[in-house]
């Protein structure tokens, strides 16, 4: 019995010790930027912990991660593809590196679509007047990001148009106008229940008498499988044309990060209606990862532009799929 | 991937037909194909695996004892465990105060605002006045859009455009109801994160001034995985006696419903689609499991005809058929009470059948019109006996219908076949028919 009670008495020893750590103050420190690391990466160091490959105790927890996120089970099995090619191509030491592996690989599913001609708020190198049509389902945020938009443009001293072609839902006109008072951008407007095709052409005849830099539109909600509601779309796009050409340059599909795997059916039905060019996520700031976007990004090769992080004019930032990548991990 | 969530299912039990017994081989291969179709449809991941887990469980042990087609036996399990994790019965709102005060919760753009509007219109078609309170102080526009709502549906707004304080609105609107005699408020409020201490803070305030009778938490249907957490959220600070599933329109998959149902226990009590006041249904579990299974809902949809048809036209219609007078003027009567039942579409989805036939037909309330112009443009001689249309008449009628004459020729065509089939179908046994079935 002695060599057994031997191990024993060390494993107490031990948990004491570690009891005895825990209770100072720089251990506190320490155990709470542990927790902060104790996300994904993490729980999957532990699994690989002492295996020289990646098994499949590993792999189910990185899929739960993935679907609880959003990501959906066909990007999920992608991501899971692509991460153990590559770990078989390059060796790896550490749980380190095969973190690295796995963000590098998603990061990179992200910034595949990203286009070379990258236009942020200074819109350098863009058309005059930059047009920017806001479409998306109902409640996404749409008229906030627009506020958001607006705002930030005008920091970088960009005058703005911002028409009011969502005529439908209740007092949608005034919410766009608060915010355009907000921001100081030039309203157009035709009231409630008007041609939303109206209201786009005129903002646009609008921005480009007033030799405006942006004119962005806003549209009425609508859920994507209204297939006269997004006639609509198609109609308010070719009446911007009619006055320039190549506009609308941006279309901007809103996408809420809370959305689950309908937002694939929701850029199927946009893009195959109004040509979506660019995603918006946004109410990042709650709990919810929005990884379906990955997804969407990937099939549609669409990329993610702007995310919308809180109800404040400020709360709008430009998308940055390593940061992005980094957060869907730490939960 | 974009299957709905009863397509898919439909898919994996094809996998079991024709085979004689269910064997831990083919059970393996239907599960995973049932757990990935509820992951596509957004049900928790952890509440998808425990599902899967006791179906399978459930199959298994039945194998030895029935000869049923293995498909129809997992149809059944499937079906009864969703039934039971969606909630056993109905649960209709509990009033009881005076006024009942009925507290209205949600993350941002749920559909809160819409919602309130549509209960408050439900009450008011029971012949109830309720009162609608503007606590949404925040969102720009937001007690405009409850006040454009209430004036639509002829509700009273509480509302305070100055005030920026919702405990106060709420209670103001609470003592001007007593004072108006309104049997319920309805209070709106913002929309919040769950995560959001200052502003979970300030709803929780509002609930301890004004005890509601119910708290509703308002959900969008085409919410993913993370409807497990914000339901949790809002339910610890709240408590919340129910959950209303808003945008559950078309293709929503309406996962949410069975996570949410199944991590706070709180029952689901209203249904709310589209943007018409009218639409909102109290939440049937049973239901929304066979229509979630594909077997359609026809009880629904039998209600709906009961709610909107009217009696005694329908009777009239019913014995000018029988007598073959079926004119014009009551087709154009009866396409008009369909339309007021609501969208064609979601209207169809609850036949069973033929809720996965029609996803991709671009059928809806709008494709009437073009019919209901011809028909408009006749007089009423013309709609009584059209066959006094001649090429001139015809003519007049495209013109004023804005169609052409090979449009008003279509229509006539199709209403001579329709009036043909009702012929055959008056000599037919009508009771033969309706019990053959079973």
């Amino acid at each position: 019995m002695g060599i057994f009670d031997f191990l024993k008495k060390k494993k107490d020893h031990e948990s004491k010790a570690i009891q005895e750590k825990q209770s100072s103050p720089e251990a506190n420190l320490e155990s709470g930027l542990e927790k902060t690391k104790e996300s994904i990466f993490g729980k999957l160091g532990k699994a690989i912990i002492g295996k020289t490959n990646v098994d499949s105790s590993f792999l189910d927890e990185l899929e739960e991660i993935l679907i609880t996120s959003d990501v959906g089970v066909e990007t999920t099995i992608k991501i899971i593809d692509r991460f153990e090619a590559r770990v078989k191509r390059d060796k790896y030491l550490k749980a380190d590196e095969l973190n690295t592996f796995l963000k590098e690989e998603i990061t990179a599913i992200l910034d595949e679509n990203k286009s070379p001609h990258f236009i942020d708020f200074s819109l350098a190198g863009a058309a005059k007047p930059y047009v920017i049509l806001v479409v998306g389902v109902n409640g996404v945020g749409k008229t906030t990001t627009i506020g958001k938009l607006a705002y930030n443009f005008a920091q970088h001293g960009k005058k703005v148009v911002l028409g009011a072609a969502d005529t439908f839902r209740a007092a949608a006109v005034d919410q766009l106008e608060i915010w355009s008072q907000r921001t100081g951008a030039i309203f157009i407007s035709k009231g409630m229940n008007t041609d939303p095709a109206a209201v786009a052409y005129e903002a646009t005849v609008a921005g480009v008498d007033q030799e405006a830099d942006v004119i962005i539109i806003d549209t009425a909600g609508r859920l994507h499988n209204k297939v006269n509601l997004m006639n609509e779309l198609g109609k308010i796009k070719r009446v911007i044309q009619k006055k320039i050409p190549e506009a609308p340059q941006e279309v901007v599909l809103v996408l809420d990060a809370s959305t689950g795997q309908n937002a694939f059916e929701q850029a199927k039905q946009f893009t195959a209606a109004t040509e979506v060019n660019t995603l918006a996520l946004t109410k990042l700031d709650g709990t919810a990862k929005g990884g379906v976007v990955i997804g969407i990004s990937d099939q549609f090769k669409i990329p993610v532009k702007y995310i919308g992080v809180g109800e404040r004019k400020e709360d709008l930032q430009l998308f940055d799929a390593a940061q992005y990548v980094s957060t869907l991990f730490n939960a | 991937m974009f299957d709905s969530l009863s397509k898919r299912l439909e898919g994996a039990f094809k996998t079991l037909k024709g085979q004689g017994r269910i064997s831990e081989i083919n059970v393996a291969e239907t599960v995973k194909e049932i757990r990935r179709a509820l992951l596509d449809a957004d049900v928790n991941y952890k509440i998808a695996k425990t599902f899967t887990d006791k179906v399978k469980e459930e199959a298994l042990g039945q194998n030895v004892l029935t000869s049923v087609s293995p498909g129809q036996l997992f149809t059944k399990i499937v079906n009864d465990e969703l039934t039971q994790l969606l909630g056993g019965e109905t649960e209709g709102l509990k009033l009881s105060g005076n006024p009942s005060v009925i507290l209205i919760a949600g993350l941002q753009g749920s559909g809160k605002t819409t919602f309130s509007g549509k209960l408050a219109n439900h009450f008011k078609s029971k012949g109830q006045k309720p009162l609608l309170a503007a606590c949404d102080v925040y969102r720009p526009a937001a007690i405009n859009q409850l006040q454009v709502l209430g004036e639509q549906i002829g509700v009273d707004v509480y509302a305070e455009i100055e005030n920026k304080n919702p405990v106060e609105i709420a209670k103001k609107a609470i003592a001007e109801a007593k004072r108006l005699g309104n049997p319920i408020v309805i209070v709106d409020t913002a929309g919040r994160l769950s995560i959001d201490q200052a502003m979970m803070d300030e709803i929780a305030a509002v609930k301890t001034a004004i005890q509601p009778n119910e708290i509703l938490l308002v959900v969008d249907a085409m919410t993913g995985q993370d409807a497990v957490t914000t339901a949790e959220n809002f339910n610890n600070v709240l408590d919340i006696t129910g959950v209303v599933l808003s945008k559950l329109d078309g293709d929503t998959r309406g996962g949410a419903a069975l996570s949410i149902k199944s991590v706070v226990q709180r029952p689901i009590k209203f249904v709310s689609h589209g943007e018409k006041m009218e639409a909102l249904d109290v939440f049937h579990p049973d239901r929304m499991a066979s229509r979630i299974l594909g077997m359609g809902d026809i009880v629904s949809l039998v209600e709906k005809a009961q709610d909107n048809f009217d009696e005694v036209e329908a009777a009239r219609l019913r014995k000018k058929m029988a007598k073959n007078k079926f004119d014009l003027d009551d087709f154009l009567n009866q396409l008009q009470q369909i339309k007021k039942m609501g969208n064609i579409k979601d209207l169809m989805g609850m036949i069973p059948g033929v809720g996965n036939k029609i996803k991709d037909l671009d059928v809806d309330n709008e494709s009437f019109k073009g019919i209901e112009a011809i028909i408009q443009s006749m007089t009423m001689q013309e709609r009584t006996n059209p066959e006094l249309l001649n090429g001139n008449r015809k003519s007049r009628v495209a013109k004023g219908s804005g169609s052409s004459v090979q449009d008003v020729n279509k229509l006539l065509k199709q209403f001579q076949d329709m009036r043909k089939m009702m012929k055959a179908m008056n000599k037919m046994n009508m009771g033969k028919m309706m019990g053959g079935n079973k």
